[in-house]
Protein backbone atom coordinates (compact mmCIF):
# COMPACT_ATOMS: atom_id res chain seq x y z
CA UNK A 1 0.00 0.00 0.00
CA UNK A 2 1.61 3.30 -1.29
CA UNK A 3 1.40 6.20 0.78
CA UNK A 4 0.43 9.16 -1.73
CA UNK A 5 1.09 12.86 -0.77
CA UNK A 6 -1.35 15.33 -2.82
CA UNK A 7 0.66 18.87 -4.40
CA UNK A 8 -1.16 21.60 -5.41
CA UNK A 9 -0.68 25.09 -7.28
CA UNK A 10 -2.99 27.93 -7.17
CA UNK A 11 -4.17 30.65 -9.24
CA UNK A 12 -6.29 33.28 -8.05
CA UNK A 13 -8.33 35.73 -10.01
CA UNK A 14 -9.26 39.02 -8.30
CA UNK A 15 -11.49 41.83 -9.29
CA UNK A 16 -10.09 45.13 -8.46
CA UNK A 17 -12.17 47.86 -7.18
CA UNK A 18 -11.46 50.73 -9.40
CA UNK A 19 -14.21 52.66 -10.18
CA UNK A 20 -14.04 52.34 -13.94
CA UNK A 21 -13.16 49.16 -16.08
CA UNK A 22 -9.20 48.45 -17.42
CA UNK A 23 -9.49 50.25 -20.96
CA UNK A 24 -12.46 52.31 -21.07
CA UNK A 25 -14.72 55.00 -19.31
CA UNK A 26 -17.41 52.48 -18.46
CA UNK A 27 -17.79 51.75 -14.78
CA UNK A 28 -16.41 48.27 -13.35
CA UNK A 29 -19.43 48.65 -10.53
CA UNK A 30 -21.54 45.35 -10.50
CA UNK A 31 -25.15 45.78 -11.75
CA UNK A 32 -28.05 43.58 -12.30
CA UNK A 33 -29.07 45.88 -15.50
CA UNK A 34 -27.44 43.45 -18.51
CA UNK A 35 -25.37 45.46 -20.70
CA UNK A 36 -25.83 48.88 -18.66
CA UNK A 37 -22.08 48.99 -18.53
CA UNK A 38 -21.40 48.43 -22.16
CA UNK A 39 -19.75 50.79 -24.64
CA UNK A 40 -18.17 49.92 -28.23
CA UNK A 41 -14.72 49.52 -26.62
CA UNK A 42 -15.48 46.53 -24.45
CA UNK A 43 -18.14 45.33 -26.81
CA UNK A 44 -14.92 44.18 -28.78
CA UNK A 45 -15.70 46.40 -32.07
CA UNK A 46 -13.23 46.84 -34.60
CA UNK A 47 -12.06 50.54 -34.72
CA UNK A 48 -11.74 50.84 -31.24
CA UNK A 49 -8.71 51.67 -28.91
CA UNK A 50 -7.87 50.80 -25.47
CA UNK A 51 -6.65 53.34 -22.87
CA UNK A 52 -5.05 51.85 -19.97
CA UNK A 53 -6.99 53.02 -16.48
CA UNK A 54 -3.72 53.96 -14.40
CA UNK A 55 -5.38 52.83 -11.17
CA UNK A 56 -5.13 49.22 -12.32
CA UNK A 57 -1.35 49.60 -12.05
CA UNK A 58 -1.35 50.87 -9.02
CA UNK A 59 -3.51 48.13 -7.40
CA UNK A 60 -1.42 45.64 -9.06
CA UNK A 61 1.73 46.72 -7.53
CA UNK A 62 0.13 47.42 -4.28
CA UNK A 63 -0.63 43.97 -4.33
CA UNK A 64 2.49 42.65 -5.39
CA UNK A 65 4.53 44.98 -2.99
CA UNK A 66 2.25 42.98 -0.09
CA UNK A 67 3.32 39.58 -1.26
CA UNK A 68 6.95 40.46 -1.18
CA UNK A 69 7.30 40.40 -5.00
CA UNK A 70 9.57 41.66 -7.34
CA UNK A 71 7.72 44.56 -9.50
CA UNK A 72 8.87 45.05 -13.09
CA UNK A 73 10.16 47.96 -14.41
CA UNK A 74 9.18 46.90 -17.89
CA UNK A 75 5.45 44.85 -18.19
CA UNK A 76 3.75 44.58 -21.43
CA UNK A 77 0.41 43.22 -22.74
CA UNK A 78 -0.40 39.92 -24.86
CA UNK A 79 -3.48 39.30 -26.60
CA UNK A 80 -4.53 35.69 -25.83
CA UNK A 81 -6.97 34.38 -28.76
CA UNK A 82 -9.57 32.03 -28.66
CA UNK A 83 -13.33 32.00 -29.65
CA UNK A 84 -15.93 32.25 -27.48
CA UNK A 85 -19.35 34.31 -26.73
CA UNK A 86 -18.21 35.51 -23.70
CA UNK A 87 -15.19 37.33 -25.15
CA UNK A 88 -16.13 39.90 -28.11
CA UNK A 89 -13.29 40.90 -29.34
CA UNK A 90 -12.16 37.03 -29.78
CA UNK A 91 -9.18 37.75 -27.66
CA UNK A 92 -8.36 38.47 -24.14
CA UNK A 93 -5.69 41.32 -22.87
CA UNK A 94 -3.32 39.67 -20.61
CA UNK A 95 0.05 39.35 -19.81
CA UNK A 96 2.13 36.29 -20.55
CA UNK A 97 5.22 37.13 -21.78
CA UNK A 98 6.02 40.00 -19.05
CA UNK A 99 3.89 40.13 -16.08
CA UNK A 100 3.93 43.34 -13.57
CA UNK A 101 5.18 41.46 -10.52
CA UNK A 102 7.22 38.29 -9.95
CA UNK A 103 9.06 35.81 -7.15
CA UNK A 104 6.84 37.07 -4.01
CA UNK A 105 6.10 34.73 -1.26
CA UNK A 106 2.95 34.73 1.25
CA UNK A 107 3.10 33.32 4.80
CA UNK A 108 0.70 30.92 5.91
CA UNK A 109 -0.09 29.58 9.34
CA UNK A 110 -1.52 25.85 9.50
CA UNK A 111 -1.51 23.76 12.85
CA UNK A 112 0.74 26.28 14.61
CA UNK A 113 3.43 26.14 11.90
CA UNK A 114 4.65 28.89 9.36
CA UNK A 115 4.96 28.43 5.93
CA UNK A 116 5.86 30.39 3.06
CA UNK A 117 4.00 30.01 0.02
CA UNK A 118 5.70 31.21 -3.21
CA UNK A 119 4.47 33.22 -5.51
CA UNK A 120 5.72 32.92 -8.98
CA UNK A 121 3.61 36.32 -10.67
CA UNK A 122 0.86 38.46 -10.77
CA UNK A 123 -0.28 39.75 -13.78
CA UNK A 124 -3.02 41.97 -14.87
CA UNK A 125 -5.80 41.06 -17.38
CA UNK A 126 -9.40 41.34 -18.24
CA UNK A 127 -12.19 39.75 -17.43
CA UNK A 128 -14.54 37.89 -20.27
CA UNK A 129 -18.83 38.48 -19.98
CA UNK A 130 -20.70 36.50 -18.66
CA UNK A 131 -22.67 33.74 -20.63
CA UNK A 132 -26.29 32.35 -19.82
CA UNK A 133 -28.00 29.55 -20.94
CA UNK A 134 -31.14 29.49 -21.98
CA UNK A 135 -32.96 26.07 -22.03
CA UNK A 136 -36.01 27.33 -23.08
CA UNK A 137 -35.15 28.70 -25.99
CA UNK A 138 -32.14 26.82 -26.82
CA UNK A 139 -29.63 29.60 -27.17
CA UNK A 140 -27.27 31.42 -24.83
CA UNK A 141 -27.55 35.11 -23.63
CA UNK A 142 -24.57 37.10 -23.01
CA UNK A 143 -24.25 39.92 -20.55
CA UNK A 144 -20.69 42.31 -21.31
CA UNK A 145 -20.85 43.72 -17.92
CA UNK A 146 -18.24 42.52 -16.68
CA UNK A 147 -16.28 42.20 -19.64
CA UNK A 148 -12.99 44.41 -19.78
CA UNK A 149 -13.32 44.64 -15.69
CA UNK A 150 -9.61 44.80 -14.21
CA UNK A 151 -8.71 41.37 -12.65
CA UNK A 152 -5.32 40.39 -11.37
CA UNK A 153 -4.48 36.71 -11.33
CA UNK A 154 -2.04 35.48 -8.49
CA UNK A 155 0.11 32.32 -9.49
CA UNK A 156 1.67 30.49 -6.73
CA UNK A 157 3.99 27.71 -6.60
CA UNK A 158 3.14 23.84 -5.96
CA UNK A 159 3.64 24.28 -2.68
CA UNK A 160 0.36 23.42 -1.33
CA UNK A 161 0.20 19.74 0.42
CA UNK A 162 -3.57 20.18 2.12
CA UNK A 163 -6.26 21.39 1.68
CA UNK A 164 -5.49 23.26 5.12
CA UNK A 165 -3.12 24.73 3.57
CA UNK A 166 -4.68 26.06 0.70
CA UNK A 167 -8.03 27.23 2.68
CA UNK A 168 -5.05 29.10 5.27
CA UNK A 169 -3.45 30.73 2.28
CA UNK A 170 -6.83 31.30 0.59
CA UNK A 171 -8.33 33.27 3.69
CA UNK A 172 -4.51 35.34 4.32
CA UNK A 173 -4.69 36.67 0.59
CA UNK A 174 -8.16 37.96 1.07
CA UNK A 175 -7.42 39.78 3.92
CA UNK A 176 -4.31 40.81 2.51
CA UNK A 177 -6.13 42.38 -0.89
CA UNK A 178 -9.07 43.83 1.70
CA UNK A 179 -6.75 45.71 3.91
CA UNK A 180 -5.18 47.10 0.73
CA UNK A 181 -8.25 48.43 -0.31
CA UNK A 182 -7.92 46.43 -4.48
CA UNK A 183 -10.81 44.23 -4.57
CA UNK A 184 -13.40 43.19 -2.15
CA UNK A 185 -12.54 39.37 -2.76
CA UNK A 186 -16.31 38.12 -2.52
CA UNK A 187 -15.80 34.78 -3.47
CA UNK A 188 -19.88 33.84 -4.09
CA UNK A 189 -20.47 37.14 -5.79
CA UNK A 190 -17.05 36.22 -8.31
CA UNK A 191 -14.72 38.54 -7.55
CA UNK A 192 -12.02 36.27 -6.22
CA UNK A 193 -11.97 32.92 -7.97
CA UNK A 194 -9.34 30.21 -7.41
CA UNK A 195 -8.44 27.72 -9.84
CA UNK A 196 -6.79 24.42 -7.91
CA UNK A 197 -4.00 22.48 -10.16
CA UNK A 198 -3.85 19.22 -8.37
CA UNK A 199 -1.69 16.20 -8.30
CA UNK A 200 -0.67 13.30 -6.20
CA UNK A 201 2.43 10.70 -5.67
CA UNK A 202 4.06 8.82 -3.62
CA UNK A 203 5.73 10.22 -0.61
CA UNK A 204 9.03 10.99 -0.89
CA UNK A 205 8.77 10.95 -4.91
CA UNK A 206 10.20 13.89 -6.88
CA UNK A 207 8.36 13.74 -10.14
CA UNK A 208 4.99 15.37 -9.68
CA UNK A 209 1.87 13.41 -10.83
CA UNK A 210 -0.48 13.98 -14.02
CA UNK A 211 -2.30 17.24 -12.81
CA UNK A 212 -5.73 18.49 -13.33
CA UNK A 213 -7.15 21.63 -12.73
CA UNK A 214 -9.99 22.16 -10.73
CA UNK A 215 -12.71 25.24 -11.57
CA UNK A 216 -15.80 26.22 -10.12
CA UNK A 217 -15.99 26.46 -6.20
CA UNK A 218 -17.55 29.47 -4.48
CA UNK A 219 -16.56 29.12 -1.51
CA UNK A 220 -14.05 28.47 0.85
CA UNK A 221 -15.39 24.97 2.11
CA UNK A 222 -16.29 23.77 -1.73
CA UNK A 223 -12.49 24.32 -2.42
CA UNK A 224 -11.90 21.77 0.32
CA UNK A 225 -14.05 19.38 -0.33
CA UNK A 226 -12.82 19.71 -3.75
CA UNK A 227 -9.44 18.84 -3.25
CA UNK A 228 -10.37 15.96 -1.20
CA UNK A 229 -12.55 14.78 -3.66
CA UNK A 230 -10.22 15.22 -6.80
CA UNK A 231 -7.33 13.86 -5.05
CA UNK A 232 -8.97 10.79 -3.75
CA UNK A 233 -10.22 9.92 -7.27
CA UNK A 234 -6.43 10.49 -8.67
CA UNK A 235 -5.05 7.96 -5.75
CA UNK A 236 -7.85 5.39 -7.11
CA UNK A 237 -7.06 5.59 -10.60
CA UNK A 238 -3.51 5.27 -9.80
CA UNK A 239 -4.16 2.66 -7.68
CA UNK A 240 -6.46 0.66 -10.43
CA UNK A 241 -3.91 0.81 -12.61
CA UNK A 242 -5.58 3.08 -14.77
CA UNK A 243 -4.18 6.93 -16.55
CA UNK A 244 -5.12 10.25 -15.41
CA UNK A 245 -5.13 12.35 -18.22
CA UNK A 246 -3.90 16.64 -18.03
CA UNK A 247 -7.49 18.29 -18.25
CA UNK A 248 -9.75 20.97 -16.69
CA UNK A 249 -12.38 19.65 -14.79
CA UNK A 250 -15.62 21.04 -12.84
CA UNK A 251 -16.48 20.66 -9.65
CA UNK A 252 -20.22 20.21 -8.70
CA UNK A 253 -20.23 20.75 -4.95
CA UNK A 254 -23.68 18.89 -4.89
CA UNK A 255 -22.47 15.83 -6.46
CA UNK A 256 -19.78 15.78 -4.60
CA UNK A 257 -17.50 14.87 -7.73
CA UNK A 258 -15.88 16.73 -10.62
CA UNK A 259 -16.47 16.22 -13.91
CA UNK A 260 -13.92 16.60 -17.31
CA UNK A 261 -15.02 20.06 -19.14
CA UNK A 262 -15.57 19.37 -22.56
CA UNK A 263 -12.46 21.01 -23.98
CA UNK A 264 -12.76 23.52 -26.33
CA UNK A 265 -11.58 22.82 -29.61
CA UNK A 266 -7.64 22.96 -29.40
CA UNK A 267 -8.00 25.25 -26.62
CA UNK A 268 -4.47 25.19 -25.86
CA UNK A 269 -3.22 27.37 -28.78
CA UNK A 270 -3.74 30.69 -27.61
CA UNK A 271 -1.32 31.72 -30.80
CA UNK A 272 -0.26 34.63 -27.71
CA UNK A 273 1.03 37.70 -29.24
CA UNK A 274 2.11 41.51 -27.74
CA UNK A 275 -0.87 43.42 -27.96
CA UNK A 276 -0.07 46.35 -30.74
CA UNK A 277 -2.51 49.00 -29.39
CA UNK A 278 -0.92 49.16 -25.98
CA UNK A 279 2.58 50.54 -24.77
CA UNK A 280 4.29 48.72 -22.68
CA UNK A 281 4.35 49.81 -18.98
CA UNK A 282 7.03 51.17 -17.65
CA UNK A 283 7.55 51.53 -13.65
CA UNK A 284 10.26 53.92 -12.11
CA UNK A 285 11.58 53.32 -8.97
CA UNK A 286 9.47 56.56 -7.53
CA UNK A 287 6.75 54.94 -8.32
CA UNK A 288 7.37 52.02 -6.71
CA UNK A 289 8.55 54.04 -3.34
CA UNK A 290 5.32 55.90 -3.66
CA UNK A 291 3.10 53.29 -3.89
CA UNK A 292 5.61 51.30 -0.86
CA UNK A 293 4.52 54.45 1.52
CA UNK A 294 1.01 54.28 1.02
CA UNK A 295 0.69 50.74 1.93
CA UNK A 296 -1.42 50.34 4.81
CA UNK A 297 -0.79 48.44 8.25
CA UNK A 298 -1.39 44.78 7.22
CA UNK A 299 -2.75 41.45 9.30
CA UNK A 300 0.37 40.56 10.81
CA UNK A 301 1.71 44.11 12.18
CA UNK A 302 -2.03 44.81 13.28
CA UNK A 303 -2.52 41.81 15.12
CA UNK A 304 0.62 42.23 17.34
CA UNK A 305 -0.04 46.23 17.68
CA UNK A 306 -3.30 44.69 19.14
CA UNK A 307 -1.91 42.45 21.47
CA UNK A 308 1.00 44.80 22.74
CA UNK A 309 -1.40 47.70 22.90
CA UNK A 310 -4.73 46.64 23.61
CA UNK A 311 -3.34 43.44 25.57
CA UNK A 312 -5.91 41.13 23.95
CA UNK A 313 -5.67 37.63 23.68
CA UNK A 314 -3.67 36.30 20.29
CA UNK A 315 -6.77 34.43 19.35
CA UNK A 316 -8.86 37.10 19.52
CA UNK A 317 -6.34 39.61 17.90
CA UNK A 318 -6.20 36.98 15.34
CA UNK A 319 -10.09 36.70 14.44
CA UNK A 320 -10.24 40.47 14.51
CA UNK A 321 -7.91 41.10 11.69
CA UNK A 322 -8.78 38.34 9.94
CA UNK A 323 -11.43 40.83 8.12
CA UNK A 324 -10.74 44.12 7.01
CA UNK A 325 -14.17 44.99 7.84
CA UNK A 326 -14.48 43.84 11.71
CA UNK A 327 -11.11 45.63 11.80
CA UNK A 328 -13.00 48.91 10.56
CA UNK A 329 -16.07 48.59 13.07
CA UNK A 330 -13.67 47.33 15.87
CA UNK A 331 -11.18 50.08 15.64
CA UNK A 332 -13.79 52.91 15.17
CA UNK A 333 -15.71 51.37 18.18
CA UNK A 334 -12.90 51.87 20.12
CA UNK A 335 -12.29 55.45 19.10
CA UNK A 336 -15.92 56.07 20.43
CA UNK A 337 -15.59 53.89 23.33
CA UNK A 338 -12.05 54.09 24.68
CA UNK A 339 -12.50 50.42 26.12
CA UNK A 340 -10.41 48.39 23.62
CA UNK A 341 -11.14 45.43 26.07
CA UNK A 342 -14.52 45.98 25.93
CA UNK A 343 -14.89 46.54 22.50
CA UNK A 344 -13.52 43.11 21.22
CA UNK A 345 -15.66 41.44 23.70
CA UNK A 346 -18.48 42.97 21.81
CA UNK A 347 -17.11 42.26 18.42
CA UNK A 348 -15.76 38.44 19.26
CA UNK A 349 -19.07 37.76 20.85
CA UNK A 350 -22.15 39.71 19.98
CA UNK A 351 -21.37 40.78 16.88
CA UNK A 352 -20.20 37.63 15.61
CA UNK A 353 -23.03 35.24 17.48
CA UNK A 354 -25.65 37.83 14.96
CA UNK A 355 -23.56 37.22 11.86
CA UNK A 356 -23.61 33.57 12.30
CA UNK A 357 -27.14 33.87 12.80
CA UNK A 358 -27.95 35.63 9.96
CA UNK A 359 -25.02 33.54 8.00
CA UNK A 360 -23.71 36.86 7.16
CA UNK A 361 -20.21 36.92 6.13
CA UNK A 362 -18.01 40.78 7.86
CA UNK A 363 -18.02 41.90 4.86
CA UNK A 364 -21.82 41.98 4.17
CA UNK A 365 -22.63 44.07 7.40
CA UNK A 366 -23.90 47.34 6.19
CA UNK A 367 -24.04 49.88 9.57
CA UNK A 368 -22.95 52.93 10.51
CA UNK A 369 -19.07 51.93 11.77
CA UNK A 370 -19.88 54.21 14.67
CA UNK A 371 -23.14 52.70 15.87
CA UNK A 372 -21.48 49.63 18.50
CA UNK A 373 -19.58 52.39 19.92
CA UNK A 374 -22.21 54.52 20.59
CA UNK A 375 -23.77 51.71 22.47
CA UNK A 376 -21.25 51.10 24.31
CA UNK A 377 -21.18 54.43 25.72
CA UNK A 378 -24.59 54.41 26.45
CA UNK A 379 -24.34 51.07 28.91
CA UNK A 380 -20.72 52.84 30.11
CA UNK A 381 -23.14 55.89 30.98
CA UNK A 382 -25.67 53.59 32.73
CA UNK A 383 -28.29 55.06 29.91
CA UNK A 384 -29.01 51.62 28.74
CA UNK A 385 -28.38 47.72 30.45
CA UNK A 386 -26.43 45.24 28.25
CA UNK A 387 -28.89 43.52 27.31
CA UNK A 388 -30.69 46.13 25.51
CA UNK A 389 -27.40 46.89 24.27
CA UNK A 390 -27.52 43.39 23.08
CA UNK A 391 -31.01 43.87 21.32
CA UNK A 392 -30.37 47.42 20.08
CA UNK A 393 -27.00 45.96 18.18
CA UNK A 394 -28.91 43.28 16.76
CA UNK A 395 -31.70 46.40 15.27
CA UNK A 396 -28.76 48.16 14.43
CA UNK A 397 -27.09 45.04 12.07
CA UNK A 398 -30.56 44.66 10.63
CA UNK A 399 -31.80 48.16 9.54
CA UNK A 400 -28.66 50.57 10.60
CA UNK A 401 -30.49 52.45 13.13
CA UNK A 402 -29.41 54.99 14.71
CA UNK A 403 -28.86 53.05 18.33
CA UNK A 404 -30.21 56.26 20.15
CA UNK A 405 -33.02 56.38 18.12
CA UNK A 406 -33.83 52.86 18.32
CA UNK A 407 -33.88 53.13 22.19
CA UNK A 408 -36.05 56.33 22.41
CA UNK A 409 -38.42 54.37 20.54
CA UNK A 410 -38.91 51.36 22.56
CA UNK A 411 -38.48 53.27 25.27
CA UNK A 412 -35.64 51.14 26.69
CA UNK A 413 -33.60 53.69 28.59
CA UNK A 414 -32.34 52.17 31.89
CA UNK A 415 -34.72 52.41 35.28
CA UNK A 416 -32.12 52.84 38.11
CA UNK A 417 -34.11 55.13 40.16
CA UNK A 418 -34.51 52.83 43.54
CA UNK A 419 -37.83 54.31 43.65
CA UNK A 420 -39.43 53.12 41.31
CA UNK A 421 -37.59 49.45 41.08
CA UNK A 422 -38.44 49.00 45.13
CA UNK A 423 -42.28 47.99 44.63
CA UNK A 424 -41.45 46.00 41.52
CA UNK A 425 -39.34 44.29 42.92
CA UNK A 426 -41.51 43.60 46.53
CA UNK A 427 -44.28 42.20 44.19
CA UNK A 428 -41.63 39.87 42.81
CA UNK A 429 -40.75 38.96 46.10
CA UNK A 430 -44.76 38.50 47.18
CA UNK A 431 -45.19 36.34 43.88
CA UNK A 432 -42.38 33.74 44.68
CA UNK A 433 -42.92 32.79 48.08
CA UNK A 434 -40.72 29.46 47.57
CA UNK A 435 -38.04 30.71 45.93
CA UNK A 436 -37.74 33.78 49.05
CA UNK A 437 -37.87 30.91 51.61
CA UNK A 438 -35.67 28.24 49.94
CA UNK A 439 -32.93 31.77 49.84
CA UNK A 440 -33.90 32.33 53.24
CA UNK A 441 -33.29 28.70 54.39
CA UNK A 442 -30.00 29.17 52.50
CA UNK A 443 -29.89 28.85 49.06
CA UNK A 444 -28.54 31.89 48.23
CA UNK A 445 -28.26 30.68 44.46
CA UNK A 446 -31.91 31.58 44.23
CA UNK A 447 -31.30 35.10 44.28
CA UNK A 448 -30.09 34.76 40.35
CA UNK A 449 -33.39 33.37 39.48
CA UNK A 450 -35.17 36.80 41.57
CA UNK A 451 -33.21 38.78 40.00
CA UNK A 452 -34.43 37.93 36.34
CA UNK A 453 -37.87 37.66 37.68
CA UNK A 454 -37.31 41.30 38.39
CA UNK A 455 -35.75 42.15 35.24
CA UNK A 456 -38.80 40.73 33.50
CA UNK A 457 -41.05 42.69 35.45
CA UNK A 458 -39.31 45.61 33.84
CA UNK A 459 -39.26 44.74 30.78
CA UNK A 460 -35.75 44.07 30.49
CA UNK A 461 -34.81 47.58 31.62
CA UNK A 462 -33.81 47.79 34.65
CA UNK A 463 -30.06 48.30 36.27
CA UNK A 464 -28.81 45.13 37.07
CA UNK A 465 -26.65 46.53 39.90
CA UNK A 466 -29.88 48.30 41.65
CA UNK A 467 -32.02 45.58 41.61
CA UNK A 468 -29.16 43.31 42.83
CA UNK A 469 -28.42 46.05 45.65
CA UNK A 470 -32.41 46.41 46.50
CA UNK A 471 -33.43 42.80 46.49
CA UNK A 472 -30.35 41.72 48.86
CA UNK A 473 -31.69 44.45 51.43
CA UNK A 474 -35.32 43.48 51.02
CA UNK A 475 -34.48 40.10 51.43
CA UNK A 476 -32.15 40.70 54.51
CA UNK A 477 -35.22 42.54 55.87
CA UNK A 478 -37.10 39.52 55.86
CA UNK A 479 -34.62 37.36 57.27
CA UNK A 480 -34.62 39.73 60.31
CA UNK A 481 -38.26 40.18 60.45
CA UNK B 1 6.06 27.05 -33.45
CA UNK B 2 6.40 23.23 -33.23
CA UNK B 3 3.44 22.17 -36.10
CA UNK B 4 6.62 24.39 -38.36
CA UNK B 5 8.91 21.94 -37.70
CA UNK B 6 7.24 19.56 -39.48
CA UNK B 7 7.05 20.88 -42.96
CA UNK B 8 7.36 18.43 -45.85
CA UNK B 9 11.35 18.32 -47.75
CA UNK B 10 10.28 19.85 -51.00
CA UNK B 11 9.07 23.08 -49.43
CA UNK B 12 11.39 24.73 -46.56
CA UNK B 13 9.36 26.93 -44.92
CA UNK B 14 5.86 25.73 -46.00
CA UNK B 15 2.64 24.89 -44.29
CA UNK B 16 1.46 21.15 -44.93
CA UNK B 17 -2.08 20.33 -45.83
CA UNK B 18 -2.61 19.40 -42.26
CA UNK B 19 -1.62 22.56 -40.77
CA UNK B 20 -4.31 24.17 -42.85
CA UNK B 21 -6.71 22.01 -41.44
CA UNK B 22 -5.63 23.60 -37.91
CA UNK B 23 -5.53 26.51 -38.60
CA UNK B 24 -9.04 26.36 -39.80
CA UNK B 25 -10.38 24.95 -36.87
CA UNK B 26 -8.73 27.47 -35.07
CA UNK B 27 -10.18 30.26 -37.11
CA UNK B 28 -13.47 28.81 -36.97
CA UNK B 29 -13.72 28.97 -41.31
CA UNK B 30 -14.23 26.38 -43.85
CA UNK B 31 -11.93 26.23 -46.85
CA UNK B 32 -13.64 25.01 -50.16
CA UNK B 33 -10.65 22.27 -51.23
CA UNK B 34 -9.71 25.11 -53.86
CA UNK B 35 -9.41 27.78 -51.04
CA UNK B 36 -7.23 25.21 -49.21
CA UNK B 37 -4.57 24.80 -52.25
CA UNK B 38 -4.92 28.58 -52.40
CA UNK B 39 -4.58 29.32 -48.91
CA UNK B 40 -1.56 27.03 -48.39
CA UNK B 41 0.05 28.50 -51.10
CA UNK B 42 -0.07 32.28 -50.07
CA UNK B 43 0.97 31.51 -46.31
CA UNK B 44 3.91 29.69 -47.58
CA UNK B 45 4.82 32.58 -49.37
CA UNK B 46 4.02 34.73 -47.08
CA UNK B 47 6.28 32.58 -44.49
CA UNK B 48 9.28 32.70 -46.76
CA UNK B 49 9.41 36.42 -47.43
CA UNK B 50 9.29 36.94 -43.51
CA UNK B 51 11.81 34.02 -43.24
CA UNK B 52 14.37 36.56 -44.74
CA UNK B 53 14.79 38.21 -41.39
CA UNK B 54 15.99 34.60 -39.93
CA UNK B 55 19.06 35.69 -42.26
CA UNK B 56 19.90 38.35 -39.87
CA UNK B 57 22.11 38.13 -36.75
CA UNK B 58 20.26 40.05 -33.76
CA UNK B 59 21.67 37.78 -31.36
CA UNK B 60 23.08 41.28 -29.09
CA UNK B 61 20.13 42.94 -30.14
CA UNK B 62 17.48 43.82 -27.70
CA UNK B 63 14.03 42.75 -28.71
CA UNK B 64 11.79 45.89 -29.42
CA UNK B 65 8.40 46.47 -28.36
CA UNK B 66 7.29 48.71 -30.23
CA UNK B 67 8.45 50.88 -33.22
CA UNK B 68 8.43 54.53 -32.35
CA UNK B 69 9.35 55.33 -28.54
CA UNK B 70 6.42 56.77 -26.51
CA UNK B 71 5.17 57.05 -22.82
CA UNK B 72 2.32 54.85 -21.93
CA UNK B 73 -0.90 56.90 -22.28
CA UNK B 74 -2.59 56.43 -18.98
CA UNK B 75 -6.21 57.11 -18.61
CA UNK B 76 -7.86 58.28 -15.02
CA UNK B 77 -9.67 56.18 -13.10
CA UNK B 78 -13.38 57.47 -13.69
CA UNK B 79 -16.47 55.94 -14.96
CA UNK B 80 -17.56 58.69 -17.79
CA UNK B 81 -19.64 56.35 -20.06
CA UNK B 82 -23.32 56.11 -19.28
CA UNK B 83 -25.61 53.19 -19.53
CA UNK B 84 -26.15 52.95 -23.11
CA UNK B 85 -27.99 49.25 -23.56
CA UNK B 86 -30.18 50.32 -26.32
CA UNK B 87 -27.45 51.66 -28.64
CA UNK B 88 -25.19 48.66 -27.90
CA UNK B 89 -27.45 46.35 -28.48
CA UNK B 90 -28.48 47.56 -31.81
CA UNK B 91 -25.26 45.88 -32.94
CA UNK B 92 -26.40 42.28 -31.79
CA UNK B 93 -27.37 40.00 -34.22
CA UNK B 94 -30.29 38.72 -31.68
CA UNK B 95 -31.28 40.06 -28.35
CA UNK B 96 -33.45 38.52 -25.60
CA UNK B 97 -33.75 39.80 -21.84
CA UNK B 98 -31.42 42.71 -23.19
CA UNK B 99 -28.91 40.35 -23.58
CA UNK B 100 -27.01 39.53 -26.67
CA UNK B 101 -28.71 36.46 -27.89
CA UNK B 102 -26.06 34.00 -29.50
CA UNK B 103 -26.14 30.30 -30.58
CA UNK B 104 -26.32 27.64 -27.66
CA UNK B 105 -22.55 27.88 -26.19
CA UNK B 106 -21.65 25.27 -23.99
CA UNK B 107 -18.20 24.59 -21.99
ZN1 LIG C 1 -16.70 50.05 -22.10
Amino acid sequence: MTNFETVMGIEVHVELSTESKIFCGCSAAFTVEANGHVCEGCAGMPGTLPALNRKVVEYAIRAGLALNCEISKFSRFDRKNYFYPDLPAAYQITQLYHPICKNGHLDILTEGAKKSIGINRIHIEEDAGKLVHDSWDDCSLVDYNRCSVPLIEIVSEPDFRTAGEVVAYLEKLKSTLQYLGVSDCKMQEGSMRADINISVRPVGAEKFGVRTEMKNMASLKSIARAIDGESARHIEVIEAGGTLCQETRRWDDNKNRSYAMRSKENAHDYKYFPDPNLMPVIVGEDDIRNIRETLPELQEEKKARYIREFELPEYDADILTGSKHLVDVFERTVEICKNPKDASNWVMTELMKLLNEAQLQPEDMHFRPDSLGEILLMISEGKINRSVGKKTLAAVLETDILPKDYVEQNGLLQVSDAGAIEPVIREVLDQNEKAVSEYLGGNERNIQFLIGQSMKALRGKGDPQVIRELLVALLNDRKKG
Amino acid sequence: MTSSEKSNGNDPVGIDAEQIEYLEQLARIRLTPDEKVRTRRDLSSILEYIEKLNELRTDDIEPLSHTVPMAPVFREDRAVNGDRRIEILRNAPEQKDGCFKVPKTVE
